[in-house]
């Protein structure tokens, strides 16, 4: 095993855990600030690659159709928040998971009048197309690159949002006592709106970066959302920095599970046993990581409110 | 709901149709395949090949029910269950992937119900699991994978690297590539079905330094693979099934396919009458070029309606059955018979994708293997 390789497999793990955190982000803050479970989060990743396909075949440009995407999520989750979400705070989890489970099926089904059965394929926009040059030899694809940047800039984006602004000082207040911050006169639901796009177009971004390298089609977010899920229970759910370091653990488990569990069983198991057995394994290892974590530490890596 | 409305529509149609011909035995066809999704584009093949034939030959007395199962086996089963008990059909059709048939087609054809596979066909049904109301028009599974061995290896390659779904059909491929592939695979990965990412896979590619691929990923998948293979910086020659290069997907796959050697039992430029009216024909109808599983559908269609035209209907199901098993009809792939397990006895070619002014397509280069059966045909005791 040469080294190139083992950067290739962290770089396609580090990949897949940026993506998973802009979705898992969103769904932490508002589960963290509204105590909130949103099961519709994958629709709004759904939304945001349909419109960044969308807009992008219309206006000959990626970049638009990027920027239309996070936006179309973000107006999306505004929306949804003030129609449906809102109505919901009060209610206890369960009357949430059910609210939120029929807006994936509406959701679904509206996206898919609109936009067809079909699925789309985008094209990797010309400036990030190719690969470039590994240490070692072989090579990285560019766009794949480009995703761990934009979500690492991300990630730094919202830190620095939460921690230098006054919008940033309201969430976390709002995470520390919810009904303090109303008696002291924010304007409670304009935050939740707020914060509620903010998610959105986080799960937006992701969805419209992802359409690139697979597919753009109904039904797309939920496989996301679960793992989401994951991420968030393992870095502690109302915790960004949690997800952050959730994500990445899962980006990288999930990864290097599929690659290496095949070949360790290879070692005593022929061939096609050892790739089926490894295989299978691989598709669980992110659950046995949330277990282990949770029976280390219960309340996942950072506790939020401990 | 839209779903039941097609359904429906179809139906009135098929009466309607009813009304003016002949008061011969009707025949009742349910067909379960895949219309939404990332396989979508194969249903919707396998069902317009089927429907042009039904529609050619004016068969007004022949009703076609047609359902999408998503992909999904419990809901495929859910839909059998509901053709054979509350609609009374006589034949079922449609299924385009092996999961699915398995969850179907072994507890249908128990309950005297014809099942005439237009796509999966794999292994279990066509040895022990062989049935003899069970007919598969296209191939089995191992077919293509293994006219692709025996290319790959008389073309002097030593280290092709192989990949495919973890599913049935998956591990029928690269058990039929190594049939006739005789020779070391530098690595050989079952990946998730359904999987959209193979940034690991391709990694893993990379390092074992393989001088040729062969890969069977139907649907989406292919599509995905390919699309991020053409931007891993990697130049190896890539071979595989017909699935992934197929007229339907080529668009998808775009330019990164030019060149791709596939095998396949039907191409649009195999020379015989009822080919070029096939290909004439359903450009004709639905305005695109038809695809693999478009001209299974057809065939699919054509061989139930020359069994009926022999043996008046299911009525007589032994008679049925016989001239089923005749197969008199014009495949649009030329010769074509079954072997005693119910599978075709076939050429097959390989193709290579080409571009034809702006249309990506393909050109047969080659046959892969000539009169072909399969490797089950032993095992089937009916």
């Amino acid at each position: 095993m040469s080294l190139a390789f083992l950067i290739e497999q962290l770089l396609n793990g580090l990949q897949f855990g940026v993506m998973l955190f802009l979705m898992a982000a969103g769904l932490t803050l508002v589960f963290g600030v509204m105590g909130l479970i949103n099961l519709a989060h994958g629709s709004l990743f759904m939304i945001g690659a349909f419109f960044c396909s969308w807009i992008g075949e219309v206006s000959g440009s990626f970049w638009v159709g990027l920027g239309g995407g996070l936006l179309a999520a973000a107006l999306a989750g505004a929306v949804i928040e003030i129609v449906v979400i809102r109505r919901l705070y009060d209610r206890d989890h369960l009357d949430q998971v059910l609210a939120t489970f029929a807006l994936i099926l509406i959701l679904s089904e509206v996206t898919r009048w609109i936009f067809g059965d079909q699925p789309l394929y985008l094209d990797v926009p010309p400036l990030l197309a190719g690969a470039l040059p590994l240490p070692g030899g072989g090579g990285y694809p560019i766009y794949r690159l480009a995703i761990i940047v934009v979500g690492l800039a991300t990630a730094y984006g919202l830190y620095l949002l939460i921690t230098r602004t006054r919008l940033g000082m309201r969430i976390r207040a709002g995470e520390s006592d919810r009904e303090m911050i109303g008696a002291l006169g924010v304007d409670i639901r304009t935050l939740y709106t707020a914060i509620f796009a903010l998610g959105a177009a986080l799960a937006g971004l992701a969805g419209g970066m992802v359409g690139v390298l697979q597919s753009v089609q109904v039904g797309m977010g939920e496989p996301v959302l679960i793992l989401a899920f994951v991420v968030i229970v393992i870095g502690g759910i109302g915790s960004v920095k949690g997800a952050l370091v959730g994500s990445i653990l899962v980006g990288l488990t999930d990864t290097l599970g599929r690659v290496f569990l095949p070949r360790l069983f290879a070692l005593m198991l022929p061939t096609a046993e050892a790739t089926a057995v490894g295989s299978a394994l691989a598709s669980v290892t992110i659950y046995l990581l949330m277990a282990a974590i949770l029976v280390w530490r219960p309340r996942g890596l950072f506790p939020v409110g401990a | 709901m839209n779903r039941g409305l097609r359904s429906l529509t179809l139906g009135v149609a098929g009466l309607l149709a009813g009304l003016g011909g002949a008061q011969a035995e009707e025949l009742k066809i349910g067909m379960i395949t895949t219309l939404s999704g990332g396989g979508s584009s194969l249903g919707i093949d396998v069902r317009d090949g089927f429907l042009l034939a039904v529609k050619q030959a004016g068969a007004g007395d022949v009703e076609v029910l047609v359902e999408d199962d998503a992909r999904k086996p419990d809901l495929a089963k859910q839909i059998a269950d509901k053709f054979i008990q509350r609609d009374k059909v006589d034949i079922l059709t449609g299924i385009i992937w092996s999961n699915l048939a398995m969850a179907v087609v072994p507890a249908s054809v128990r309950q005297g119900v014809f099942y005439i596979s237009p796509n999966a066909g794999p292994s279990a049904l066509a040895g022990k699991g062989c049935h003899e109301n069970y007919f598969n028009v296209a191939w089995q599974n191992d077919n293509l994978h293994e006219a692709m061995g025996g290319y790959v290896q008389s073309n002097g390659f030593k280290a092709p690297f192989i990949l495919a779904p973890n599913y049935p059909a998956g591990k029928d491929a690269l058990t039929g590539f190594k049939r006739y592939y005789k020779g070391t695979v530098s690595g050989e990965i079952y990946t998730k079905l359904g999987q959209k990412d193979y940034a690991a896979e391709i990694a893993q590619i990379r390092e074992a330094k393989p001088d040729s691929i062969f890969f069977f990923l139907p649907g989406g998948m292919g599509i995905a693979f390919m699309k991020q293979y053409a931007q891993s910086g990697l130049d190896i020659p890539v071979f595989g099934p017909a699935f992934s290069f197929d007229q339907g997907i080529l668009k998808a796959v775009g330019d990164a396919a030019l060149g791709v050697k596939n095998t396949s039992q039907w191409s649009k430029d195999i020379d015989n009458p009822a080919n070029k009216a096939f290909v004439d024909a359903f450009q004709a109808e639905y305005g695109r070029l038809p695809s693999l599983y478009a001209s299974q559908g057809y065939d699919a269609a054509n061989l139930i309606l020359a069994a009926k035209a022999k043996a008046g209907g299911t009525g007589d199901a032994a008679a049925f059955r016989a001239a089923l098993q005749e197969a008199d009809f014009a495949s649009v792939r030329g010769a074509f018979k079954f072997a005693s397990n119910h599978h075709p006895i076939q050429d097959i070619y390989v193709r290579e994708v080409v571009k034809e002014g702006e249309v990506l397509t393909n050109k047969i280069v080659g046959v892969g293997l000539t009169g072909h059966a399969n490797a089950y045909v032993g095992d089937c005791k009916m």
